[in-house]
């Protein structure tokens, strides 16, 4: 019978390649608790979450169980707690260990969308949202946190660019007894998206409905598998193979999500296929560039290489699902990927290179180390960079760097688990200060004339 | 509904006699089963219709489980849905 080979291919997949569903995430509104009254309403926040989401973990295991696949990680994504319209830290930290009490009481992994979007303009309450995030960073455990800057339809806030460099450096210090491991549960976006499932970054959005199942599905080393014994292939061949790949795992992940949402009653939103590399020998994105040809992820080529793979990613899983949506697409987060790291550590792979290759990644500057010394205007200007190469190539794009107290350049740092270890990465030493003190707003780019 | 039983491990006498033995306590019939030696390890494939079962499915993949602990083999259950949708369009 045909189909054996297949049971045998996948087989493979699971077993030798860390084929698994990433992440089913449940998004829930909240837009129905806020209120005047913070206290009741942080209240309300727990107990809707701890009402929709008991049976998560348990179904998912389930499904996970009886189609041989793993889970691995269960998550819910809120909201942005920032529309809850409070004033002051006191007041938000109610809502983030509402957050974190409600994600421990379920039992997921992590919980996101304490969250603002403020990519034209922040509140005065928006203002004391950010001025909270690094309290409630260090006082939950299981809470992340974003903020959306700048968007391809009204440029970027710099005003609120320039609170982001403080922001993280004070989120680091209170957090100095982690390795400043808060940062690492916070993003800074530019066109953000409403149904990532992924973490640091994944929010409810606002124009989403009232309770929904987004899966994320990963599996940089079935990709990787696949291009091997393609030494004599050419670009567009192996593209081919990367294609359909994407839509084999996409598939399992859109029966997945479906069989999920179903048993918990809850609508499938989207699927998202990203290549996402942990720790684990083999499940490395910078592994598939390797096989691609490159000795080292970072040496010329890298951005070209790793803008075929995002794009045939693409392609495979929007044929795959009915509703592709997130990111999907190729995620390079440095402490995360075993290649990447030996890439940095031989000196081949630049925080330049990794801005460069950004640009053509499904998201950015992700899970990088840089020392605990670096001027707040320094981060901030990284992350008004990144935010431009989103806003007028019209993707969206992130940062996530963790200036990591005590820490120079050369030094290690080890968070363990899923966010593994980062070499501490040099960052260009000369000063941005004048041009991120200006503030105000880059205007909208033009949508023509693109040259 | 079906579900497809992969065993691969190391030759040795009785893997058909245990899997089909717990297969029977449980009430699951074996509708084709093919087996092979890849690479020195001997591979089976059942596919198995689990309607009449008399356990529910975590019931039935423990006992295979179990089963396979005991020879040193790797045997998983798995519904039959998963492979037709990663591998069809």
């Amino acid at each position: 019978m045909a189909i054996y080979k297949d049971v045998l291919e996948t087989i493979h997949m699971l077993e030798r390649e860390n084929l698994d569903i990433r992440t089913t995430t449940m998004g829930i509104s909240l837009l129905d608790c806020f209120g005047r009254d913070h206290k009741a309403a942080a209240g309300r926040v727990y107990d809707k979450i701890t009402r929709l989401a008991k049976d998560l973990v348990q179904t998912a295991n389930e499904v996970g169980d009886e189609y041989g696949i793993s889970i691995v990680n269960k998550r819910i994504s809120v909201t942005p707690i920032a529309l809850a319209n409070a004033s002051s830290t006191e007041e938000w930290l109610l809502y983030a260990k509402a957050l974190d009490d409600a994600a421990k009481a379920v039992g997921i992994d992590i919980i996101g969308g304490f969250s603002a979007l403020v990519h034209k303009g922040c509140t005065a309450s928006d203002e004391t949202f950010i001025d909270a995030i690094p309290y409630a960073l260090a006082e939950t455990s299981n809470m992340c946190s974003s903020i959306n800057l700048g968007s391809t339809k009204s440029g970027i806030n710099m005003d609120a660019v320039r609170k982001m460099g403080p922001m993280i450096k004070k989120t680091a210090y209170l957090t100095r007894e982690q390795n400043s491991f808060g940062c690492a549960k916070f993003v800074a976006f530019a066109n953000a998206v409403e149904d990532n499932p992924f973490m640091a970054g994944a929010f409810h959005g606002v124009g989403e409905a009232e309770n929904v199942i987004n899966v994320g599905v990963s599996g940089p080393g079935v990709v990787r598998t696949a291009l091997q014994g393609m030494e004599d292939a050419t670009a567009d061949e192996i593209a081919e193979v990367i294609k359909q790949t994407a839509f084999k795992i996409t598939r399992a992940g859109q029966l997945i999500g479906r069989e999920v949402s179903s048993r918990l009653g809850i609508p499938f939103g989207i699927l998202d296929l990203s290549l996402a590399p942990t720790p684990a020998i083999g499940d490395s994105v910078a592994e598939i560039l390797e096989v691609m040809g490159l000795e080292r992820c970072g040496a010329h080529g890298s951005t070209a290489a790793l803008a075929m793979l995002t794009d045939a990613v693409k392609k495979g899983g929007i044929m795959a699902s009915g509703h592709v949506g997130g990111l999907s697409g190729a995620f390079i987060p440095v402490s995360e990927d075993n290649r990447m790291i030996a890439a940095v550590e031989d000196g081949c792979l630049t925080f330049d290179k990794l801005e460069a290759m950004t640009s053509v990644c499904s998201v950015g500057l992700d899970m990088i180390a840089i020392p605990g010394d670096t001027p707040d205007e320094t981060i901030s200007a990284m992350i008004a960079d990144e935010a431009a190469i989103g806003v007028i190539n019209n993707k969206t794009t992130a940062v996530r760097v963790v200036p990591v107290y005590g820490m120079k350049a050369g030094d290690k740092v080890d968070w363990g688990g899923l966010f593994g270890s980062a070499p501490v990465m040099e960052v260009n030493g000369f000063d941005s200060s004048r041009f991120i003190g200006r503030g105000g707003r880059i205007p909208a780019p033009v949508h023509s004339f693109k040259n | 509904m079906k579900a497809i039983i992969t065993v691969i491990g190391k030759d040795q006498v009785g893997i058909m006699y245990g899997v089909s033995g717990v297969l029977n306590d449980l009430g699951v019939n074996i509708e084709d089963v093919t087996q092979t030696i890849m690479q020195e390890y001997f591979t089976m494939l059942m596919l198995v219709n689990i309607d009449e079962a008399k356990a529910g499915f975590k019931q039935l993949r423990d006992a295979l489980e179990e089963l396979g602990q005991e020879k040193g083999l790797s045997i998983r259950i798995q519904k039959e849905e998963i492979f037709d949708t990663m591998h069809k369009i």
